[in-house]
């Protein structure tokens, strides 16, 4: 219990001395999951949405897919990056193993079936409630898609926001491809685990407290999203 | 927007740098710090970046095997040797030494305090069964604690639950190791800075089999083309040189000297 | 806006899971004023209503306009039973048919002003539309059907929920519309509303087109056994 309320203590101190280790893990780990953030929602939300309003004869099969691949445990993603990008491996070549890049793509590979998977489920609801409507009114494949997506639009960001909380947390897969190296690869959760098996539980515990910290900010926001729905504003 | 993608993944991807290298070491060469004041010093002298990889032995020669880094740094004579014949690694430099200690509860259930040799501290622990965690992940401590088991006609196969593999770096084994009570074999430096100590205590050190050797062995870049084979060189010098052997030999913690300097130029 | 509009069906049939829903129907109609489609609930009066629209597809059979369909129905409009309301504020609702046709925006405010007057929102421009009363919802849906001032417009049970003030609303609001205009294709089970608005009547029991023609005609000498019943009360389904 010591050790514990020690921990505590020095984490305090390294947040409110802005510890320069402290601040470069968070800022990388922000960097890492955002980017891959922004390139899974690039790749989700179209998928998301196009899977809900065309009907075409694997439909069903391709969302039960994309469910099953919401499921892929995310250190067996790690592993097979890392074989795919090692320099005996195929993409060898692009000398991508052990840099954030490697990071990026195995947390992409994650969190996209998430992302597609909450997107089309609102995607779909949306459209059975505006079909006829939209129809009626003549609209283009193209504005149908911009109605559906501009009024889910909360949707749509809660979905990234799920996809957020999963890289940022996520530590098995990123491990792997990224080595972990000091000030290249060393990101909150990797930096746990290396800190707290070397017996360094106050960085350890600054760490934690940093991840936890914006963990509950993603999931306020996402609370603060449906309340805005709720009233209706913005 | 694919291609936008792929030029963000490409320069965040690069560190294809010419003032940077990859290295794969043992976690003990990381988990005693002394890579710690090496690396930044080397940097210094030289510009050059070391990436540093912390991993065992085993893997990261399977690293050098792939090509994945630039130079090992190890500490597995076998395995090394094996390393360079099969011409992964173009010769085995030796740079330091320590020794490996045997650490266990206080209260010393096995009396291994009073053993005259490894192989006795072994026997005791094996015959009282009492709870010992082994690294069990290939790395050169891994290798060397079942080089003892062998030479004292003992077989980890056969062990009973007493004997735990945990599949982990030193730090994380040790930490295993003050949770659950147990013996372990740890190096010496990382057993010095090891931050857990909790419960645990240094109970027997001393017989030459505990002789732990640590070689550099630089990526043959015939197998790799792509390896940093000037860069791994200048490491491999500077290693040698008066300053690392300064650096080294004054690692200490709270006065002990946890490496010492043999490399011949 | 003063042509006459007419349109064509030959052997419309729609079938669902296997069973005739409507049809087959064979008609030329001029759609004039007010074009009251009367029938007992389950006669396919909504199922006729979306064909001729084209929100829902005939299995079998071609309906023709008098000007190429796609034309005709980027100039007609439709309120749903359940009106559908967009997920935002009213007046972004009563602007979203006119974003469409990329009406400028000048336009699109003081259109929407106006017909925000016509229906009696004007004090809830920002209210979010999902969240309006009923009777407001479906003036709403009107307003945003008549916006673009439609050659035709189609109603199905528009007064179905509403109390008798609200009914009334709506139906001086379909009296301006066809002033300016606007013919109107209507259902109803209402015969009182029927009474008070059609100036022609489409009669369906079961799926099929029983009687057609001006109202004073079918409210006073009804030719089919099953309107005359239909109008006695007699049919409730």
């Amino acid at each position: 219990m010591n050790e514990i309320w020690a921990g505590i203590q020095e984490a305090v101190r390294l947040i409110f001395t802005l510890d320069a280790d402290l601040i470069g893990i968070t800022l990388r780990s922000l960097e890492v999951s955002l980017t891959a953030l922004v390139i899974a929602s690039a790749l989700a939300l179209p998928l998301g949405t196009w899977l809900a309003i065309r009907r075409f004869k694997y439909r069903r099969s391709a969302i039960a897919v994309l469910n099953a691949l919401m499921g892929l445990p995310p250190v067996v993603v790690g592993l097979v990056v890392y074989l795919l990008l090692s320099r005996s491996g195929p993409f060898g070549v692009l000398g991508l193993l052990f840099t954030p890049s490697a990071m990026i793509i195995a947390q992409v590979i994650i969190i996209t079936p998430l992302i597609a998977s909450i997107t089309h489920q609102a995607m779909r609801e949306l459209w059975s409630e505006y079909h006829d409507l939209l129809i009626s009114l003549n609209t283009s494949k193209r504005q149908r898609v911009a109605a559906l997506i501009w009024d889910g639009r909360r949707t749509l960001m809660t979905a990234a926001l799920a996809g957020f909380g999963r890289a940022i947390g996520e530590v098995g897969a990123i491990m792997i491809v990224g080595g972990n190296i000091d000030h290249v690869t060393r990101v909150l959760t990797t930096a746990i685990a290396l800190e707290t098996g070397k017996g360094d539980f106050a960085l350890a515990l600054g760490l934690g407290f940093v991840l936890i910290a914006l963990t509950l900010v993603v999931n306020f926001a996402t609370h603060a999203l449906s309340r805005t729905e709720r009233e209706g504003t913005w | 927007m694919i291609r936008i993608a792929l030029a963000i993944l490409m320069i965040t991807g690069v560190a294809a740098k010419a003032d940077t290298m990859r290295l794969a070491a043992t976690t003990s060469f990381n988990n005693s710090g002394l890579s710690d004041a090496l690396l930044p010093a080397f940097k210094v002298d030289t510009g050059i970046n070391v990436q540093l990889l912390v991993v065992g032995t085993g893997q990261a020669i399977r690293l050098g095997q792939a090509g994945d880094v630039d130079a090992i740094l190890v500490h597995s004579k076998a395995a090394e040797e094996a390393f360079v014949s099969a011409e992964f690694g173009t010769h085995r430099r030796e740079i330091m030494y320590n020794d490996f200690v045997l650490i266990g509860p206080s209260a010393d259930p096995s009396r291994i305090k009073d053993a005259e040799s490894a192989i006795e501290v072994l026997q005791l622990i094996a015959d009282t069964e009492m709870t010992f965690v082994s690294r069990g992940d290939d790395s050169g401590t891994h290798k060397k604690e079942l080089m003892l088991w062998s030479a004292a006609k003992l077989y980890p196969d056969f062990f009973g639950a007493w004997y735990k593999a945990v599949g982990a770096g030193m730090g994380a084994s040790l930490n295993s190791a003050s949770g659950l009570g147990a013996y372990i074999m740890a190096d010496r430096a990382s057993w010095l800075n090891f931050g857990n100590k909790d419960g645990l205590e240094l109970l027997y050190s001393g017989d030459p089999m505990l002789f732990n050797q640590y070689a550099y062995i630089p990526v043959n870049s015939d197998k790799h083309v792509h390896v940093k084979a000037e860069a791994a060189q200048r490491l491999e010098q500077w290693l040698l040189s008066a300053r690392a052997k300064n650096i080294i030999n004054n690692y200490k913690i709270n006065g002990e000297a946890m490496f010492i300097f043999n490399g011949a130029p | 806006m003063s042509q006459s509009i007419r349109v064509h069906l030959n052997s419309i049939l729609v079938k669902r899971r296997g069973k005739t829903v409507l049809g087959p129907i064979d008609l030329d109609l001029k759609v004039d004023g007010f074009n009251v489609l009367l029938g007992p609930n389950g006669s396919g009066k909504t199922t006729f209503l979306k064909v001729l629209h084209g929100v829902e597809r005939a299995s079998s059979g071609v309906i023709q306009w008098s000007i190429p369909n796609a034309q005709a129905r980027q100039a007609q409009s439709y309120v749903f039973q359940s009106p559908i309301m967009l997920r935002r504020s009213v007046r972004q609702n009563l602007a979203y048919p006119l974003q469409l046709i990329g009406m400028d925006k000048v336009e699109i405010s003081s259109r929407v002003s106006e017909w925000a007057h016509k229906i009696g929102l004007q004090d809830a421009l920002d209210f979010p539309a999902p969240r309006l009363s009923g009777g407001e919802k479906q003036k709403l849906a009107l307003g945003r059907a008549l916006i673009r001032i439609p050659d035709v417009l189609f109603l199905d049970e528009p007064c179905a929920n509403l109390d008798g003030r609200s009914t009334r609303e709506i139906e001086d609001l379909l009296h301006d519309a066809t002033q300016a205009g606007t013919r109107i294709i209507m259902t109803t089970h209402d015969l009182g509303q029927a009474r008070r608005l059609a100036d022609s009547v489409l009669f369906l029991l079961n799926g099929t087109l029983h009687e057609q023609g001006p109202a004073s005609n079918f409210f006073a000498m009804p030719r089919t056994i099953e309107a005359k019943a239909f109008l006695n009360g007699d049919i409730i389904e």
